[in-house]
């Protein structure tokens, strides 16, 4: 991993600063050096605050469990999420080998709550990361050229924000039937706009500042100023976005799943099975409490995460 | 302050052509069009359907479209619906008195529920009181409003009901029997207004609560309290009053994010409001609805904002605006 770091930091040096080798390299260095020591420091931080690591404890738990599915279906429970057993139709949990019980169709619910978790946090983290490149490199673009450019896609993003998107957003995945890759893009594609204003705005602070300037006086590109001196100071915001913000995709995907408008059955995600459940609202309450309960969970501690993240890596918000 | 609005409704404009344009052009490169529907009828000819198309101008480019619907806006005309050929105005006005009354009582219930709730842990800072909303606010902000919703259901609607306590109505908006007086409103409405407010409860509480410190930590505050007055004349006269100011930007800006959830809501509980009828809008691919509805939504965001900001400046008299 050490060696695979600074071949692609040569890579990169090398060709974009040829002239001045010398100094670019101490001053990478001191970049890297502040920069461990901001993050060594907020690490402490946030391991001083308890909640936010019994959150952190939590939402891996949750990872652990849905990347475990496999395992859960081959060992523990013994079901896969597809098979029914229509003679076992409603079963409490614990009733008849199924741990938290079956669902409408004879299915285990334990199972399929795993197979389902995969869904949610892989469309939501998807999500994530496609918003953030999309609205990075919009907000980035507009911050830092200003002008027409920054017009232009901010007035993008205004409109953008005026669209009822949970309508957009029914109405393209009720005709395409996505995949959990292709909603978490559908999803991102109206999403954007927050977060590049966000971007923008750090940028247009930062740009102004002294070692912009000095690194343009050394004659470093565009290119090179946004990816090397812009980007890192944009790093703390971006993960605390991200912390945030991928609550809220676990939500919309759920949401869109609750609509019958998420990845197809008999795939499981945490809104389907929600959905599944409510046709059985007389019959089983486990049923509806189990899968949004988990969504609760997930919501909740990645929201705790994203807090005390904030308070560690910005110690100017504490109150 | 009229230049103001007039400036703030003329840039609406630009606005609005871009929300129509985009939605517009997703809306017609979805599959699928208003007529296929009609396509799985087996004594609809080829023919038959053809002249349907060309009836509707279907076979046009869909910006052709676009300017065509553009134009008959201009004129005040929205359109017809594509799926019962009824005016959309007539529609979206038929279901839109629903969805303002569900909306308008969960904001009530919701400010009626934050506002204590806020000032009153506010103002005993760092008590075994503040700490408890606090974490019961946090709790609650995680809570996906349509599991609440269902949970809602099964315990008042059917458990009370297996339990032999008076339960409230699951679905619809009245009494199927008949039986539609106030209080079977009242009773219908319950169960939705409560799920869509508690959404909103929790930040709302959080922002009274930010609100409150930040003024009862102010000089005049401190003023009032070393002049001898009563306590409870600082908090409500001096404090409460300023730190409701930015409660009018957070009620404004909130109208889009309370119709967003009415969406839901509305599913859930059978609630026949835009909601609903922007749903089947979607369902069935009727163009002219979906426009219609988003336009609404559109403009409502828009002066929500531009309500927040204008009530907010006569209420605050230190801000001026150019």
């Amino acid at each position: 991993m050490a060696g695979e770091g600074v071949t692609i930091k040569g890579a990169i040096a090398d060709p974009a600063a040829p002239a001045a080798p010398d100094r670019d390299w101490s001053e990478l260095h001191a970049a890297a050096k502040a920069t461990r020591g901001y993050w060594s420091r907020a690490g402490r931080r946030f391991l001083r605050n308890r909640v936010a690591v019994a959150a952190l404890i939590c939402a891996l738990l949750i990872v652990i469990f849905v990347l475990a599915a496999p395992l859960i279906s081959r060992h523990v429970t013994g079901f896969t999420y597809y098979e029914n057993h229509l003679a076992q139709k409603l079963m409490a949990p614990g009733e008849d080998g199924y741990i938290l019980g079956s669902d409408g169709n004879g299915r285990d619910v334990l199972t399929r709550l795993a197979y389902g978790g995969r869904v949610s946090l892989l469309v939501a983290s998807l999500a994530a990361m496609a918003i953030l490149v999309i609205g990075g490199t919009i907000g980035a673009s507009a911050g830092f050229f200003g002008g027409v450019v920054d017009t232009f896609l901010m007035r993008l993003a205004d409109v953008l924000l005026s669209i009822p998107t949970l309508v957009l957003l029914i109405l393209v995945s009720s005709f395409y039937q996505p995949s959990p890759v292709a909603l978490a893009f559908i999803i991102a594609s109206v999403s954007w706009a927050g977060v590049s204003r966000l971007i923008r705005g750090e940028v247009m602070s930062l740009k102004n500042r002294d070692f912009v300037d000095a690194a343009r006086v050394l004659g470093a590109s565009n290119s090179r100023i946004i990816v090397k001196h812009i980007f890192p100071n944009v790093v703390p915001l971006i993960v605390v976005w991200a912390s945030l913000v991928v609550p809220a995709l676990i939500l919309v995907e759920a949401t869109l799943s609750y609509l019958g408008l998420g990845v197809r059955p008999p795939q499981p995600s945490w809104g389907n099975m929600l959905q599944d459940a409510k046709q059985f609202l007389r019959q089983s309450w486990t049923l509806v409490f189990i899968p949004g309960f988990m969504i609760y969970l997930a919501v909740l501690s990645i929201n705790l995460v994203g807090s005390g993240l904030r308070d560690a890596l910005d110690p100017r918000l504490n109150q | 302050m009229t230049v103001y609005i007039v400036r703030r409704l003329l840039q609406m404009i630009p606005l609005i052509l871009g929300v129509t344009f985009l939605t517009f052009a997703i809306v017609s490169f979805v599959p699928g069009s208003p007529i296929s529907s009609m396509q799985l009828n087996p004594r609809a000819r080829p023919e038959d359907l053809e002249r349907i198309r060309q009836n509707l101008g279907l076979d046009r480019p869909w910006y052709e479209r676009y300017f065509v619907w553009l134009g008959d806006l201009v004129r005040g005309d929205l359109g017809l619906s594509l799926s019962n050929f009824t005016p959309v105005s007539d529609r979206i006005l038929s279901v839109l008195p629903n969805t303002l009354l569900l909306t308008a009582t969960a904001l009530a219930l919701a400010l009626l529920i934050a506002v204590p709730l806020g000032v009153a842990s506010a103002v005993r800072h760092n008590s075994l009181f503040d700490h408890v909303t606090t974490m019961l606010v946090t709790a609650f902000a995680a809570i996906p409003s349509f599991w609440l919703a269902l949970l809602m259901i099964i315990l008042f609607s059917v458990k009370f009901d297996e339990w032999g306590l008076p339960s409230l109505p699951p679905q619809g908006m009245y009494d199927l029997r008949g039986n539609t007086g106030l209080l079977d409103r009242i009773e219908h409405l319950i169960l939705p207004a409560s799920a869509l407010a508690l959404g909103q409860i929790a930040g709302w509480t959080r922002f009274i609560r930010s609100s409150m410190l930040e003024t009862i930590n102010q000089d005049y505050v401190r003023t009032a309290r070393s002049k001898g007055l009563a306590e409870r004349a600082v908090v409500y006269r001096h404090a409460f009053r300023n730190a409701m100011l930015p409660l009018v930007t957070l009620v404004g800006l909130a109208i889009p994010e309370l119709f967003g959830g009415a969406y839901l809501i509305e599913q859930i509980f059978a609630w026949n409001g835009l909601g609903r009828l922007a749903y089947d809008a979607t369902q069935s691919n009727d163009y002219t609805l979906i426009m219609g509805a988003t336009l609404l939504f559109a403009v409502l965001t828009m002066l929500g904002n531009l309500f927040a900001d204008v009530v907010y400046a006569i209420a605050d008299p230190r801000i001026r605006y150019r």
